[in-house]
């Protein structure tokens, strides 16, 4: 199975909607590839820079609550997608970007706000590994290592094995 | 246990239950728009996957950018179009026959009670008001629906909203709603279903349900419904009098898909809205809420009427009791695009129209317009918008631009105020 995690990058605000991951006046480019350069371009949050290192690097976001609400648009996840992030691990996500996550066969994973609140407390450099087989996650940060479980539905799980929706569906419908 | 109607849409509908909390549910109708569909269009193609599963399912328009603006939207409108043809789509509405989807499509009498209903557009929770389980959902979610007709959700939850009183005049379901989401939060409704009851709902018209339907995703919500009634019935009496042989046949058939008295819900709201007060957005989200009276004197430079929330001949014959017969301050703009081209016929025969334009405001063709800031209507940096429509994200409307959300009425009372103030004062 693909591997999951990497360097994180943290957006500590609740409620990042869809126009600020990729604005709608991108929605008319007909490639994935073509969203890269915009990715969070609106994100409103005080310090973040849209095109600071930190974010090239990034593997995983670690974020608030209510992450992706506002818009369907898939490209919320495919801006993440190929800029190589492959995880996103929030306190809640809106509906269709969970679902749009686990379609494109890609994690979204939730924990508690304390746990949120322990591994940004990690420090600046945080890296998360994400392990599939014990459902757990560490964080390691400048402070120290945690790990914390979490829970993956089953059929997420299987989308995440699939490689995505269009394959799952396509082979049991 | 009883079941609530999202719960009986599921039973009659379950492909196949992949796990404990998740179904794959038939689908009646997929509805597609040229900003979503043609890149899910392509990946068909490109996969040799180039098939529908039901043509006469599939509902298609350009409505989001149109007439196209520049190459890239000419050309996603082209994928679409030339999309409809060799798969052989019927129900396509181009330029002229056009108009926004969530409006356009129930107007066509294609949403039914007890219908599931999924569409690229997160504003797809509209056509809930028909007693219809109606969802947004992403590019991939579309590909598998048009491919295959099924798509998967978790088990739904509710959340029943009860609305007693009756409405005060100079409020309409734009306020209810705006109020709901205010004590609700963007995410109050988040994985949930909301269930609109009580008085007020079975007072209200189609479009005024459909309204409140509209913004459900706003909190969160997967989709908003109405049980299915009288007024439903009558609405879709055109498309379903060979069906039945009376109206109230019709009414009993629907009772069908009516929740149990010892339905569950997971959690319930209620609210009173016989004091309720104009309601209006002041931030960057949807739960940002406040009266009328609290924003007064809030300058504005444009005002904004249309959109799949209140771009509908009610909401247009609201707006022109306030317009008809004033002009726009002179430091306002107005645009007016009404939803659809039997909106546009219907506001053209009734003078509507005619009054906006005398007020000073430019009419457009229906199209979702500058709802959301792709092609007219976009607002400069700083610049301020009374607006009809449901979302007041950051940049919406065009970078730096600030929108603030209200009813028709409420708009309509901006733009000849040149600020935010009471439309009540208007209507004595
Ligand atoms: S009017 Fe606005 S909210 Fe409605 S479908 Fe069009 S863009 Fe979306």
């Amino acid at each position: 199975m693909k591997k999951f995690g990497g360097p994180a990058i943290c957006l500590n605000r609740n409620d990042i909607n869809t126009d600020e991951i990729i604005p709608a006046k991108y929605l008319t480019e007909n490639s994935k590839e073509a969203l890269k350069p915009f990715i969070l371009e609106d994100l409103k949050l005080d310090g973040f820079d849209a095109k600071s290192n930190k974010l090239t690097d990034a593997k995983v976001i670690l974020t608030r609550a209510n992450f992706g609400c506002g818009s369907s648009r898939e490209h919320a996840v495919w801006v993440f997608e190929v800029n190589g992030i492959n995880t996103v691990i929030a306190e809640s996500f809106a509906r269709i970007f969970r679902q749009n996550m686990f379609n494109c066969g890609m994690l979204a994973i939730e924990l508690a706000r304390d746990q949120i609140e322990k591994i940004i407390d990690l420090g600046d450099d945080i890296t998360i590994m994400v392990d599939l087989d014990t459902n757990q996650i560490t964080a390691k940060g400048g402070t120290g290592e945690l790990t914390f479980a979490f829970t993956l539905n089953s059929f997420d799980r299987d989308l995440v094995v699939a490689g995505g929706w269009l394959a799952y569906a396509d082979r049991n419908y | 246990m009883g079941m609530t109607i999202a719960q009986k849409i599921f039973a009659a509908h379950t492909r196949d239950n992949p796990s404990a909390d998740n179904v794959v549910l038939d689908l009646d109708v997929v509805m597609c728009h040229e900003i979503t569909t043609p890149i899910a269009i392509n990946d068909l193609v490109a996969r040799g996957m180039d098939r529908v599963f039901d043509p006469d399912k599939i509902k298609v328009v350009i409505d989001h950018v149109t007439p196209s603006k520049d190459t890239k939207t000419a050309t996603q409108a082209k994928i679409l179009r030339d999309w409809a043809k060799r798969n052989g789509i019927k129900d396509f509405f181009d330029i002229g026959a056009n108009g926004v989807c969530h409006a356009l499509f129930p107007e066509k009498g294609f949403i039914r009670p007890g219908y599931t209903v999924i569409m690229g557009d997160s504003h797809t929770c509209t056509h809930g008001a028909f007693g219809a389980f109606a969802a947004g959902i992403g590019t991939t979610d579309l590909e598998v629906g048009i491919l295959k007709g099924v798509c998967s959700f978790r088990m739904p939850d509710s959340l029943l909203v009860n609305l007693t009183g009756s409405l005060p005049d100079g409020t309409s379901a734009k306020d209810v709603i705006l109020k709901i989401i205010k004590e609700l939060t963007v995410n109050g409704a988040t994985d949930l279903v909301m269930e609109f009851r009580g008085p007020v709902i079975d007072a209200m018209s189609m479009e005024s349900r459909m309204t409140l339907c509209n913004m459900a995703i706003e909190a969160g919500g997967t989709c908003g419904i109405c049980l299915p009634d009288r007024v439903t019935a009558e609405y879709l009496w055109p498309f379903i009098k060979d069906q039945y042989v009376t109206l109230d046949d019709a009414i009993a058939d629907f009772h069908k898909w009516h929740s149990d008295a010892d339905a569950h819900y997971l959690k319930e709201f209620k609210l009173d809205v016989s004091n309720l007060v104009p309601q209006v957005t002041f931030g960057f989200k949807p739960d940002e809420v406040k009266d009328v009276t609290e924003m007064e004197g809030t300058l504005v430079d444009q005002v904004y009427i249309g959109s799949c929330t209140n771009g509908r001949i009610e909401d247009l014959r609201q707006a022109a009791r306030i317009i008809n017969g004033r002009k726009l301050a002179d430091s306002v703009r107005g645009i007016l695009s009404p939803a659809t081209p039997a909106v546009y016929n219907q506001a053209l025969a009734e003078g509507i129209l005619q009054q906006f334009m005398a007020a000073g405001f430019c009419v457009t063709n229906p199209t979702c317009g500058a709802c959301l800031g792709m092609s007219n209507g976009v607002l400069a940096p700083d610049e301020v918008c009374a607006s009809t429509t449901n979302r007041n994200f950051n940049g919406r409307m065009g970078k730096g631009g600030m929108v603030h959300l209200m009813s028709p009425l409420s708009a309509a009372a901006a733009a000849v105020a040149g600020r935010i103030t009471d439309p009540r004062q208007y209507l004595k």
